[in-house]
């Protein structure tokens, strides 16, 4: 508790020393050397740095941690990640090895050190930001860890001082046999003949599966198993700071210039929708929506929302789950609250006005942030969800329609469904299906879009008038429906107006 | 209160409290180890201790002469009042009422029992907070006891003549107490030895010379085997040094290891260690039951190494584990290569009776003379695997991975046999003797025959018979476990004193 006192200057100190005198007096802590490249964050900052500059760095690491989030619920390898994540960190948060000495060296180290501790207290307030946070974290540096320099990783690692003790030459010589045994063999090349030693205790899953040597309590792990053993330090170290965090957090509230940005940092992390945009919403070309034109705009809709559509006429009616998912999304494309309202009415065409008006049409207006508490109002309701939320979220029960169809249908019926709305190509069902096989349910989906579009995404990328990121990755129902309705109204005027990838809509 | 209890099943004077604890009586107790051990074998599942008893006494009737544990009076010869020497005579049974009594009074070692739990002289938490769990005469099962010291754990032992009592973990607070507590999670248990059971009933498959609940001096050799391989790799591996092992009183054998690091393991470390020692996977139908990865593991290797001898001698010659036709086609499923089964298969059939040793050996006589398609060093592994599977220690290792499980406390009687539960001396773990461990009437009747010699000082009843060198043992076991403990304690206390000067 009392460490975290270090963070802030005493407002009250500060204010006692004469101004004549402050520019003799000393720093009262030492400037950080950052010695590693690699960070494990235990001492917070203390030089002074700009408002401007605490709110750009919080951003761009923001920016960072939000791309590797959209990493995994793509589903994509480590080693896709890696490549996709480069060039984000070179543009936001860019660290060079220790080989390449200089200035930057130093500033860059000293923007990774102080934009993590802003955003932590950023995102220590509620378990879930400190979960999201702490995972996010630990991916970033289990990444940097990765590409680290082979030295240069060692040297850090000594630093740490983790009681691991290296494994001496002369013991690895005379253990050699069974050091190679327990491993497992197959480590050929120098680089990975290194062990070390650690309480067995700390190591309980390689003692479990037999995959260490152990000697008098001391577990011998190879090299290679080192990183998840840093990886799990960093994760325990973080989340004890971040508890310790955010019990000093309300303390911080007497500086009114920082906690606007911070609230304001965790607010745009706390929606899990981080890449939906307000202008999404705006679709230049399309005509003020009503509660009519919705059976025609069905067709650029995506399948999880296109099945919650077709479900709904065919019983005309649909569960909480399913109406609140569509209901955001149809807020999403710009349907407003009343006309929301007639589509529900006109849709529930079984129901007797009393009953909608009782049982239903508050939930609509909740959605839409008419109604309820303080907070839902000023937010606007809640945001529409993205395609992570519906991934994430629990699978339906008997009877309830909503999610990623591509998650939760079995295979076989995803395929009739996508027959049914015309995708009939039997190369790209055929992929569609190892998709799913292996729970990449959203490359599927974009598969599939990419697929129905071939033809005009043809025609725009010929033609130039769309750059890449228009055609990124979707990763938001309301954005697959913005960019189908875009692509199949070509020529009407409003090619060039597409903004707005994933990407850039975090600061919305 | 619900009095749920017969009133003779209850001793008299006992406290309301303990009528409470009462209620905790699991109907089956099946789950808990000292039971799981004393089940027979399962063509002839007892429904009730009392009969599974009378079972046992069938079988041993060395003890009883035909003459069953009753609820009937004892003979009046044996109800002398205490402390006049009780009468025994081989014609008494050990779970009569006097002879536990009796047992309790002036055998159980009680003060080294509470010096082993506690780690020091002084009447600590340790002991304190640790969960005993009765088995009373009925078969009742009272849970969550507690003692301060060892004088009131032996008042209640000579009060309810438990037919046993089991050790569970050290709670964060008195087991006694735990239903007064505002929030349920401030009894969670912090401590306990981590320990090992391995019962004969797991070897059925492989033993040929004995089946369920009884044992040779042939079959006890597994027992053997496994506290050589289990022993050595707890020392050598994961640096324990204070084990105590105990014979379970009918088939099999327990680990206790005492080291405080292993006492303070939580649930986790626990699975890791009974993960690292089991090997044997998979049920009856599940086929091969070793598949390890090669190189083997160094503990394997050791292991084998053990055990190699042993299955030249123990298996191969005293159980011939493969010398009918149906064994030995198990074997021929444990070997990777068709050619060679086939050739073995052929040869066997044409000498029906043939000796386990012989096939051992025609498995290489065959694969030299060239019935082998595969490489020789892929039978010599399924070899390997083979000698694993009919030598390697099979854990019951649910017992070890939790913290809260209850085991046997060493020194009870075994309620099937009457023989005590003592300490095996790890040094000389090939000399012991499961036959030859003293039963309690045995024990009695050399208390009455001792005689005491002239000028000798005052002489403890259990010094006077052949229970001696164990609790000698045992004593000794728990004076090296003190003595480690002691410098740990002072150094607390030391920087506690530290802490306080600023």
């Amino acid at each position: 508790m009392i460490r975290h006192d270090y963070s802030r200057v005493d407002s009250k100190r500060r204010a006692n020393l004469s101004h004549k005198k402050k520019q003799f007096a000393k720093a009262e802590f030492q400037e950080q050397t950052y010695e590693h490249r690699l960070n494990f964050y235990v001492l917070p900052p203390t030089a002074e740095i700009t408002l401007e500059e605490f709110e750009q760095w919080a951003i761009d690491r923001l920016k960072v941690l939000s791309e590797l989030e959209a990493c995994t619920f793509r589903n994509k390898g480590p080693e896709e990640t890696a490549e996709y994540m480069k060039s984000i960190l070179e543009k936001y948060l860019p660290m060079r090895s220790g080989t390449s000495k200089g200035q930057h060296l130093h500033e860059e180290r000293k923007k990774d050190h102080y934009s993590h501790f802003i955003l932590r207290l950023a995102f220590s307030a509620t378990e879930d930001l400190r979960r999201r946070f702490s995972r996010l974290e630990t991916m970033l540096f289990q990444l940097r860890f990765k590409d680290d320099d082979h030295i240069e990783r060692q040297k850090f690692v000594r630093s740490l001082n983790l009681e691991w003790e290296e494994v001496q030459e002369a013991e690895k010589r005379e253990l050699k046999e069974k050091l190679l045994a327990a491993a497992g063999g197959g480590m050929r090349n120098r680089e990975e003949q290194e062990w070390f030693k650690v309480d067995w205790e700390r190591v309980p899953l390689l003692v479990e599966q037999r995959r260490v040597f152990l000697k008098r309590g001391k577990a011998y792990v190879p090299q290679r198993e080192q990183m998840s053993l840093v990886v799990a330090e960093f994760t325990k170290t973080l989340d004890e700071a971040l508890e310790l965090t955010s019990r000093a957090l309300p303390r911080l509230d007497e500086d009114d210039r920082l906690a606007p940005i911070l609230a304001h940092l965790s607010q745009s992390f706390t929606a899990p929708d981080a890449a939906y945009s307000s202008s999404d919403a705006n679709i230049d070309g399309l005509s003020t929506l009503t509660a009519n034109s919705i059976d025609t705009l069905s067709q650029n809709f995506p399948l999880c929302m296109r099945n919650l559509h077709t479900t709904l006429r065919e019983n005309s009616h649909l569960k909480h789950f399913g109406r609140l998912q569509y209901t955001l999304f149809l807020k999403g494309i710009g349907l407003s609250l009343d006309e929301c309202i007639i589509f529900w009415r006109r849709s529930f065409k079984l129901m007797t006005d009393d009953k909608f008006t009782k049982e239903y049409r508050y939930n609509i207006r909740h959605s839409y942030g008419d109604v309820g508490g303080d907070s839902n109002r000023r937010g606007r309701g809640y945001t529409p969800y993205s395609c992570q939320k519906l991934l994430t979220e629990p699978l339906p029960g008997p009877g309830q329609t909503h999610g990623c169809p591509y998650r939760t249908f079995t295979p076989d019926n995803l395929i009739s469904v996508l027959q049914r709305v015309g995708v009939n190509e039997r190369d790209v069902l055929k992929t569609v299906r190892e998709d799913v096989g292996k729970q990449r349910y959203h490359v599927a989906c974009n598969r599939v879009f990419e697929w129905s579009h071939k033809r005009e995404i043809k025609k725009v990328k010929d033609d130039g008038s769309w750059n890449a990121t228009d055609l990124d990755t979707i990763v938001h129902p309301n954005t697959y429906f913005k960019r189908s309705w875009l692509l199949k109204h070509l020529g009407e005027g409003n090619a060039g107006i597409v903004n707005g990838g994933s990407g850039d809509t975090m600061e919305e | 209160m619900p009095h749920s209890l017969s009133p003779e099943s209850t001793p008299a004077g006992e406290s309301s409290r303990e009528m409470s604890q009462a209620e905790d009586i699991k109907p089956e107790p099946e789950t808990q180890d000292a039971t799981m051990e004393d089940a027979p074998s399962p063509p002839a599942p007892a429904p009730t201790e009392k009969s599974r008893v009378n079972l046992e006494e069938l079988f041993d009737d060395d003890d009883s002469d035909g003459e069953f544990a009753s609820s009937a009076p004892v003979k009046s010869e044996e109800e002398a009042s205490q402390p006049a020497p009780l009468k025994i005579t081989s014609r008494s049974s050990f779970s009569d009422p006097e002879i536990m009594r009796a047992f309790y009074q002036r055998l159980f070692p009680f003060r080294y029992l509470f010096q082993w739990l506690n780690h020091s002289q002084t009447p600590a938490n340790d002991f304190a907070h640790r969960e005993f769990a009765f088995t009373l005469p009925n078969d009742a099962y009272l849970r969550y006891q507690s003692f301060p010291t060892a004088d009131l754990l032996r008042k209640q032992c000579i009060q309810m003549l438990p037919s046993r009592f089991e050790i569970g973990p050290m709670y964060s607070t008195n087991p006694r107490d735990r239903k007064t507590l505002r929030k349920a999670s401030a009894f969670r248990p912090l401590m306990k030895e981590l320990v090992f059971d391995i019962d004969m009933t797991d070897y059925d498959d492989i033993r040929t010379c004995c089946t369920g609940a009884s044992i040779c001096h042939r079959c006890w050799v597994f027992i053997t085997m496994a506290i050589k391989v289990v022993d050595i790799a707890l020392r050598e591996d994961f640096g324990f040094s204070h084990i105590l092992w105990v014979y379970s009183g009918r088939r099999g054998a327990h680990a206790w290891v005492c080291d405080k690091r292993a006492r303070l393991m939580d649930d986790q470390k626990r699975r890791a260690i009974a993960g690292y020692l089991e090997l044997l996977k998979g049920g009856d139908q599940g086929g091969k039951k070793v598949n390890v990865r090669r190189p083997l593991h160094p503990h394997l290797e050791r292991s084998l190494d053990i055990l190699k001898e042993h299955f030249q001698t123990s298996i191969l010659a005293e159980q011939d584990p493969w010398a009918s036709s149906e064994k030995s086609s198990h074997l021929l499923n444990l070997l990777p290569d068709p050619t060679l089964r086939a050739a073995l298969q052929k040869k066997w059939d044409s000498a029906p009776n043939r000796a386990s040793a012989s096939k051992w050996a025609d498995i290489d006589t065959l694969a030299k003379s060239g019935a082998l398609s595969k490489t020789s060093k892929e039978l010599l592994e399924a070899k390997q695997d083979i000698v694993l599977e009919y030598t390697y220690p099979r854990l019951d290792a649910e017992v070890s991975k939790k913290l809260n499980h209850l085991l046997k406390s060493p020194f009870v009687i075994h309620p099937g046999t009457g023989r005590v539960c003592v300490p095996i001396d790890t040094r000389r773990v090939e000399e012991f003797d499961p036959l030859g461990v003293p039963t309690v009437t045995q024990l009695l009747q050399e208390i009455d025959e001792w005689k005491c010699e002239e000028g000798e000082k005052k002489v403890q009843d259990w010094e006077k018979t052949s229970l001696k060198p164990y609790v000698d043992y045992f004593r000794k076991f728990v004076a090296g476990l003190m003595e480690e403990e002691k410098p740990a304690l002072k150094r607390e206390r030391q920087e506690g004193a530290d802490a306080m000067e600023f």
